[in-house]
């Protein structure tokens, strides 16, 4: 919606961990080297957890979303949030989210094994 | 908006940043043996404590929790309502051993700031490299008179729950419930109204001649459109032969637990069954160890949870002031991964990483007939404040589907508890 192009690729390098980034990021001088707490994890994702279970392990009848394929995450939720796809409630929820921030979800969930 | 949302948190520890300015190198510690003790088993505590051992399992975690048990205050007007059992919404904390957590079930009595302690009931003193604080509330004593045996608000999911649930099942038909809601800000907006929908579906199917008096200070309240409308569509709502009457402005002032009177500026109104909700603040610990302004409630910074009034102590869920972020359990849940992420950066060294909140609520009207709320958040870096991110979440549409809300509602508590107790 909103962001701006060299925001999603910080926001993805964030995502990934990557130091490679540092470059490009404002204010990178006197900041220290950006190390995750959280290489292979996701802060994005785990919000999801409380309606789709932990690491997308649905116990409920909110789909599971642990290991589907990263393309169909993404054409879902980017379905949901330009209202092609009728919801309940993600169609609410997904227009909270970037093209970018919709990819590195669906990478997630998609590498959940 | 200079760096947006998921950029990076460039002041992640404002001391990660002070170290590299004044030794020139990056000062990444091991977290290794940090101690981080957790105040409070409930929606926040819970999660914080499992995610920061996720997330290090290096670290040395300990949950302080006062109760052996644990019941949720979702799914606890489904009791009410006779919906489900007590138990199916009670849950112990055995689980969280295997998760590699340390369970220390007392009542904590004090905290030291400076010297890094928690004092507990039972006498012992444990120290701490970062506290975790998500004690929920605390009642005020608003109304004169309050009884909590006569008018038991149940607004902590327990014993008060069952109690309200056996005076109405004792209540004879054709009798009146009458219900108080507090003043704002208090935990779960939406959940007066979900009670007296409860108690409305209970009354509609085992006492139909009765009535609910609701009596709220407030001029409106959570949803308000879509439980009028589910009111109308299940309870008469409205009609000469309304089950719910919903007088907002009215400030109950006082309660007599003799004469079962609550008691207004306007008349006196009688009840044969009655919960009083008072104000709220934050829980007790929170106010003895010094983490409250004035509002009653804790000022945190929004990246870390970190509290601006005493360094090294993060307060989470109902207790923090983190509007516009609602007191509910999925608000604390979110909070609670976003202050675990930053604590385990702050005990390493390394940047604290970009927040994201998501909040969802769901209510039932009746047991096919469910709404909800949802938001999602990002943080304004430019006032380093919350902000609810712009053209997403809302309101469940007019026309939306109510069954398959209500399913979901049930879904979403299974998932979340599941989350916490799994
Ligand atoms: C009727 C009702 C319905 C609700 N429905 C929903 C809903 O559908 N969805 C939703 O998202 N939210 C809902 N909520 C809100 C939700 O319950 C709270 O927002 C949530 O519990 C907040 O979590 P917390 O961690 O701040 O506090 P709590 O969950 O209350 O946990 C606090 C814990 O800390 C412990 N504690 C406190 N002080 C100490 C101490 N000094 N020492 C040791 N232990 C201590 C307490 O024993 C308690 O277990 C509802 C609330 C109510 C009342």
């Amino acid at each position: 919606m909103k962001k701006a192009l060299p925001a999603l690729a910080i926001a993805m390098a964030s995502l990934l961990g990557s130091a490679a980034y540092a470059a490009d990021a404002p204010a990178a001088a006197d900041a220290p080297p950006h190390q995750s707490v959280d290489a292979g994890g996701d802060a994005i994702a785990r919000t999801c957890f409380g309606c789709h279970g932990v690491d997308g392990v649905s116990r409920g009848a909110a789909p599971p979303l642990k290991g589907l394929p990263a393309s169909y995450l993404e054409q879902a939720m980017t379905n949901f949030k330009s209202g092609a796809r009728p919801a309940t409630i993600m169609d609410r929820i997904a227009k909270g989210y970037s093209e970018g921030e919709i990819k590195a979800m669906a990478d997630y969930f998609a590498s959940l094994k | 908006m200079s760096i947006s949302r998921r950029g990076f948190v460039k002041a992640a520890g404002a001391a990660a940043a002070l170290s590299t300015m004044m030794f020139g190198t990056h000062n990444v510690r091991a977290a290794s043996g940090s101690k981080v003790i957790v105040i409070g088993g409930g929606f926040g505590g819970v999660i914080a404590a499992k995610y920061i051992k996720r997330l290090d399992p290096s670290i040395d975690v300990t949950l302080i929790e006062a109760s052996t048990t644990y019941a949720t205050c979702p799914g606890s007007n489904w009791v009410i309502g006779g919906l489900r059992p007590m138990s199916s919404i009670t849950f112990d904390y055995k689980n969280l051993a295997g998760h590699g957590i340390t369970v220390v079930h007392d009542y904590v009595t004090g905290i030291d700031a400076g010297a890094k302690t928690v004092t507990l009931e039972g006498g012992n003193t444990m120290s701490y490299d970062r506290l975790v604080v998500s004690p929920g509330v605390d009642f005020a004593d608003n109304v004169a008179g309050y009884d909590a045996e006569k008018a038991p608000h149940a607004w902590k999911a327990g014993p008060q729950t069952e109690l309200l649930r056996s005076q109405l099942e004792a209540m004879p038909d054709g009798g009146t419930f009458v219900i108080s809601p507090p003043p704002n800000p208090f935990r779960c907006p939406p959940g007066p109204a979900e009670r007296i929908s409860m108690v409305a579906h209970y009354f509609k199917t085992h006492k139909p001649k009765s009535k609910i008096i609701a009596l709220d200070p407030k001029g409106k309240f959570s949803k308000q459109g879509l439980f009028v409308q589910g009111w109308k569509d299940n309870y008469g709502f409205g009609t000469d032969n309304s089950m719910i009457e919903y007088r907002h402005d009215t400030k109950v002032n006082a309660f007599n637990a003799d004469t079962m009177t609550l008691e207004t500026d306007v008349d006196d109104i009688k009840a044969d069954v009655a919960c009083i909700i008072p104000a709220q603040k934050a829980g007790k610990i929170a106010f003895t160890a010094g983490l409250t302004n004035d509002s009653g409630w804790c000022p945190v910074s929004a990246t870390s949870f970190e509290s601006t009034i005493h360094a090294g102590i993060h307060v989470i869920g109902d207790a923090s002031i983190a509007s516009p972020l609602p007191k509910s359990g999925y608000a604390a849940n979110s909070e609670a991964k976003v202050c675990a992420a930053a604590v385990v950066a702050m005990l390493k060294g390394v940047d604290v990483p970009e927040p994201a909140w998501v909040n969802t609520c769901y209510s039932l009207v009746a047991p096919n007939y469910g709404i909800s709320v949802a938001a999602v958040y990002e943080i304004n870096h430019a006032d380093g404040k919350i902000a609810s991110v712009k053209g997403a979440g809302g309101l469940t549409p007019m026309d939306g589907n109510r069954m398959l809300e209500a399913v979901f509602a049930e879904s979403w508590w299974n998932n979340i508890t599941g989350e916490m107790f799994g």
